[in-house]
């Protein structure tokens, strides 16, 4: 059996309410509520970065996964906001959680699915045999420019998922893939915010992939809608993973507990993992879950779990994620937004 | 320039890594090369637990010019639970980070965390490390 051994979440304490956002450049609050089923985000620390997200992310994967971090052979990290341009995430984190310094690493970028592209290599290389432990980990500290429409969800957060073959907490079943070459968002080498084809965004971009990932996965699966319990995809607003879910053929209920962007944003690489990490702590053995991730540019990965008794056992040896968005909360003016997220240009 | 020195330091600052005496198990952290209690140079190297109290703390409002910007914050005096009696814990000296600075109190539980310390300016290192959290 090879699948997720241990896994953990780490938001950042901050939030802005998407009114203060809506505020600031004279949008109605309201509209973009109901249209983007939007009302507050995660804002990192000043200092916090994919990095600090990463790490402590990890750091809980490993309490639950409770082995020795020298037995992992790979760490990646998938993010569009890694901190060094060359340099990868992942050689800092090592160091940190005593895994390595005999272990592989490399940094992934692809918009918002870089995080699945990573768990997906993890599982792979154990699944061929090459390791007995992989790390994989999504996380991200996006920006969206000032007063454009992705500055109302760009959030920050990450979650880490350890791949192996003994006391699995969620057999991996199936995964299938789906890219195409999309021009719907990109962000060129040394800009600092990034771009976006409006009238590629939803269908040719989002939907398309979601469904065609979907799809696949279920005929290559064998299974229906109905054979699971919980259902999710990734998260750019709170609109968008309800409608593509639905079109799927999956209910709001299967949805509910996995769909945490309303109250955390769009959390890019960490999105769909982050609301993995959700179901997990809720869910019980022998249920499956349904998973596709998107990333512009554009592709998605679907995988299919199915959670095992061990998870009663280690759910509670860390921080659950409904804990984390809920529960002491420190909210921001725009200012101090503006501030913590580098917004405003000061003197050297 | 700072970033060899804090390459040398990576284990203590990443990893909590300290120096217990092999002769009479004082903990050392930073780790030294001679105990202070027993003057012996043999140590193993252990790692410190994460969870503490505050024993002291300060509130900076002016800042050195590195920090200017994020003032008003808390620098405190920690006393890490090892397991023992909570009296004896090893001491360090770290920032509260995501606080409202009046809410930080003597006695207070903390849990350290892995947060970034300084930029080496604008094109420089990133210097990562420990800061406390309240818990
Ligand atoms: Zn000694």
């Amino acid at each position: 059996m090879i699948g997720i051994v241990g896994y953990g979440s780490y938001l950042p304490r901050y939030r802005i309410k998407v009114d203060l956002i809506a505020k600031q450049w004279g949008a109605d609050p309201e509209a973009i509520k109901r249209g983007l089923m939007l009302y507050e985000k995660t804002v990192p620390g000043q200092d916090e970065d994919t990095i600090t997200i990463s790490v402590e992310a990890a750091r809980y994967a490993l309490q639950r996964a409770r082995i020795d971090p020298q037995k992992i052979g790979a760490v990646y990290i998938g993010s569009e906001s890694h901190p060094y341009a060359v340099k990868p995430s992942a050689t800092i984190l090592i160091d940190a959680l005593g895994i390595g310094p005999h272990v592989h690493v490399a940094s992934y970028e692809f918009a918002c699915k870089a995080g699945t592209e990573a768990m997906y290599v993890a599982y792979s290389l154990v699944k061929a045999g090459e390791m007995e432990y992989a790390l994989g980990i999504g996380a991200d500290t996006s920006q969206g420019a000032p007063g454009d429409a992705l500055e109302y969800s760009a959030s920050a957060g990450g979650s880490a998922f350890i791949m192996g073959k003994e006391k699995v907490v969620a057999e991996i079943l199936f995964t299938h893939s789906y890219t195409s070459d999309t021009p719907d968002f990109w962000r060129r080498e040394h800009e600092f915010y990034p771009r976006h084809a409006g009238r590629f965004t939803g269908e040719p971009a989002y939907f398309k992939h979601i469904h065609n990932a979907g799809t696949s996965l279920l005929e290559k699966s064998g299974m229906q809608p109905k054979d699971f319990q919980f259902a999710v995809f990734h998260m750019p607003n709170g609109k968008f993973p309800q409608e593509a879910g639905k079109k799927l053929g999956f209910t709001k209920e299967q949805m509910e507990v996995g769909w945490i962007s309303p109250w955390m944003g769009n959390t890019y690489s960490g999105s769909s993992p982050t609301g993995l990490s959700a179901v997990l702590d809720v869910a019980k053995p022998g249920d499956k879950i349904f998973m596709v991730s998107f990333g512009s540019g554009a592709g998605s990965d679907g995988f299919v779990y199915q959670v095992t008794d061990e998870i009663e056992i280690v759910r509670d040896l860390a921080p659950k994620l409904r804990d984390m968005l809920d529960n002491d909360k420190i909210y921001l003016d725009y200012g101090e937004y503006a501030k913590f997220r580098k917004k405003i240009i000061l003197n050297e | 320039m700072i970033s060899p020195r804090y390459h040398r330091e990576v284990a203590q600052r990443y990893r909590l890594e300290a120096g217990k005496c092999k002769q009479c198990g004082n903990i050392s952290f930073p780790p030294r090369l001679v105990c202070p209690k027993c003057k012996s140079k043999t140590f193993e190297t252990v790692q410190l637990s994460r969870e503490g109290k505050i024993l002291t703390f300060t509130i900076i409002r002016v800042g050195p010019d590195k920090f200017s910007k994020e003032t008003p914050y808390v620098v405190a005096i920690i006393e890490l639970f090892e397991g023992r009696s909570s009296n004896d814990g090893v001491r360090l000296t770290a920032q509260i980070t995501d606080c409202d600075v009046n809410k930080v109190e003597i006695g207070s539980k903390v849990k350290l965390v892995f947060r970034k310390i300084q930029d080496e300016g604008k094109s420089g290192l990133h210097c990562y490390g420990y800061k406390a959290v309240l818990i």
